[in-house]
């Protein structure tokens, strides 16, 4: 009896000590989010409602939420557009992907890997540089302009670059592998034998897409949108390699304001509205899905 | 157009159908009749061309050469979609994202059916599980995803349902009811069952017919006693229960039996149960069949002398021995423990003994061993 109590006592100083392991693992992350998250966030928060002082870059605390108003319509189309440009590269980025994740996952045998490091390959280079490249590859003396242009496609004096165009094209390539790694590891998650199922079913090819390997992919569908809409939505650096003036999206406002004009409140106002805004997106297109638990 | 995938019924005539994958022939020249409403098993150790057959019926593999009928339909070419055909796949292959309703409704939706919830409610009913409908299938247990996917199969009453190693995921006890709970949904609904298997215990339960493949070639087709009471190769011998095998030369040619030396001892066995094409012959007689006294004491029939226990496994209903021959080979004796005798120890000289028409003989230049080391593969 005595031995059994014993080792129950045991069991117990088991069970506790394991009970604070968990908290010691995450403090680490805690500890990061706090300093390099919440504190910085609380800033911005902060800085959105001051305005200036005396000097060049000082801001005073007066509580001004009238800041969000007027940083709001003052970049309403900056605004509208990062949305519409995001929202158009993310479908064409689904367009290109979602097939080729498809063969990968099925199709391409012992390739497979090889073709896995080709879609993660151009992140060897700079994101700037590749960027770069493009402004080369569409510019006016490139082969692809002249190409068109000998072509009939576009007339003799049109320019590629410098365009909401080179822009989006820009924010589709630049976030493709975003949409092409999380849809590839949804499919490829697929057993091939709930298709074969399908088909012995009665299902032909469509419908069983449709009604399978869609559905199916559906939570890669869901990440890759989002991881190619939420960072393509913030971008500065497409609009301003390869866009003009006209074609400003509200990351070169925000990147603007805070580095050329040190109009931090603004900055951050409109940081915080950027933020606010995707996060409600988001959510709607989450719930919308029903997917929270897939993802 | 008649759709076949519901019109064709009939026995299944498959014609000299060959697949073969580069250089390698998983099925070599294949005809066989299956039978309408029949339990068709289809049973070979793995790599013997018994799953590219039942995936080249349900359409999932292109045959090489031959032909494939339903009745008077030709569904060798056929879309899989288009098939009287349905399949309960190895793993089940329930639709992850589906309730188990709408996983047994999907082949009715395709098809356009009117009277779906009736439909699946009855087939929900006749698996015992109408309480699961609205549980996705990862909520299910081994056991009860095995009875949807064979709901699924079977809601659509297709000519032919092919059963894929069926119950090869599930644990023993639960495989032995699904074994007879198969048989009895078969019986009921009167449909063609295609099953294939490497369970010979698992064939034997449930099938009228079985027919043993190896090697992309049918061995042996016939039913369960009949492939066991009267294997015609050393390989049905071996993969159905275990045999004795010896290599004897037949010494005298009778009318109604036949005498064969045995290592310098003369047993009997009835003439229509010979397979020899010549005097070399390999005489089979199953484990149970032999009786076992210790040497000295009197016995009838075929009777062989001077062996000896080399193992003893007391297995409670029965004891197995093995007996060491003077010529060396080793002996499997199941004796049933039913006398109240102590079972013999080892290192005990034994004669066997047994009646002369539970002999088979088979051609003698076969390898005796053929097919039994299958068998361990495959348990693992």
């Amino acid at each position: 009896m005595a031995f059994l109590h014993a080792a129950a006592k045991h069991g117990s100083s088991e069970t506790k000590k394991r009970s604070w392991l968990p908290y010691l693992l995450l403090l680490p992350g805690l500890v990061w989010l706090f300093f390099f998250f919440l504190l910085p966030i609380l800033t911005l928060v902060s800085t959105s409602t001051k305005t200036p002082g005396l000097g060049i870059g000082e801001f005073d605390q007066t509580y001004r939420f009238a800041n969000y108003w007027d940083a709001i319509v003052n970049s309403r189309a900056q605004f509208l557009r990062s949305f519409e440009y995001a929202g158009i590269a993310t479908v064409l980025a689904l367009a290109i992907a979602y097939p080729l994740a498809y063969a990968i996952a099925f199709k391409s045998g012992r390739w497979k890997n090889v073709l896995l490091v080709l879609v993660v390959a151009p992140f060897f280079t700079s994101f700037i540089l590749r960027t770069i490249a493009w402004k080369q590859i569409l510019g006016t003396s490139g082969f692809v302009n002249r190409a068109l242009i000998d072509l009939h496609i576009i007339g003799p004096q049109t320019h590629l670059t410098a365009s909401a165009f080179a822009v989006v094209m820009g924010l589709t390539y630049n976030f493709l592998p975003f949409m092409t790694l999380p849809l590839y590891s949804s499919l490829e998650r697929i057993d091939p034998r709930t298709i074969e199922a399908s088909g012995d079913l009665y299902a032909n090819a469509i419908t069983t897409f449709r009604k399978v390997t869609l559905p199916l992919s559906a939570p890669g569908v869901v990440a890759g949108t989002l991881l190619t809409f939420i960072p393509a939505a913030g971008d500065f650096v497409n609009a301003e390699i390869l866009g003009n003036p006209n074609t400003k999206m509200i990351g070169n406002v925000i990147n603007a304001r805070y580095l050329q004009i040190v109009d931090y409140p603004t900055a951050a106002a409109l940081s915080f509205t950027l933020m606010f805004v995707i996060l409600i997106m988001v959510t709607l297109y989450i719930r919308k899905a029903g997917t929270e638990e897939l993802v | 157009m008649v759709d076949a995938s519901t019109s064709a019924h009939g026995d299944l005539k498959l014609s000299h159908l060959t697949k073969t994958f580069g250089e390698f022939k998983a099925v070599d020249d294949l005809s066989l009749t299956i039978p309408e409403g029949s339990f068709f098993a289809l049973l070979g150790p793995s790599g013997c061309g018994k799953t590219t057959t039942l995936r080249m019926i349900a359409g999932l593999e292109e045959p090489t050469s031959g032909t494939m009928h339903v009745g008077n339909t030709d569904i060798t070419d056929m879309r899989p979609y288009r098939r009287p055909v349905n399949t309960v796949f190895q793993n089940y292959a329930l639709f992850p994202h589906l309730s188990i309703f709408e996983n047994v409704a999907f082949g009715l939706r395709r098809r356009g059916i009117k009277d779906v919830k009736a439909q699946v409610d009855k087939v929900l009913e006749l698996v015992e599980l109408p309480h699961l409908a609205d549980r996705k299938p990862t909520q299910l247990s081994g056991g009860q995803q095995q009875r949807i996917a064979v709901a699924r199969a079977i809601v659509n009453r297709p000519a032919l349902l092919l059963l894929d190693e069926p119950l090869g995921a599930l644990d023993l006890k639960l495989r032995r009811q699904m074994q007879i709970e198969l048989k009895w949904i078969q019986t009921e609904i009167g449909l063609t069952f295609v099953h294939v298997t490497h369970d010979q215990e698992e064939a034997m339960t449930m099938a009228d017919t079985i027919a043993v493949m190896n090697e992309g070639r049918i061995e042996q087709m016939g039913s369960p006693a009949d492939l066991y009471d009267n294997p015609k190769t050393a390989f049905v011998a071996n993969f159905l229960g275990q045999s004795n095998l010896i290599k004897g030369a037949i010494e005298s040619n009778g009318a109604d039996s036949l005498v064969v030396n045995l290592f310098g001892q003369k047993v009997a066995l009835p003439r229509s149960r010979s397979a020899a094409k010549d005097s070399s012959i390999l005489v089979g007689i199953r484990p149970e069949k032999f009786r076992i006294q210790p040497e000295g004491k009197e016995m009838s029939g075929n009777i062989l002398t001077g062996g000896v226990i080399s193992d003893v496994s007391y297995i409670g209903v029965s004891t197995q021995y093995q007996v060491e021959m003077p010529w060396g080979q080793e002996l499997i004796v199941f004796e049933q423990n039913d006398d109240g005798i102590p079972p013999l120890d080892k290192g005990d000289k034994v004669k066997l003994s047994w009646e002369p028409i539970f002999t088979f003989g088979l051609d003698g230049s076969q390898d005796a061993n053929a097919g039994s080391e299958l068998i361990a593969d495959e348990e693992e």
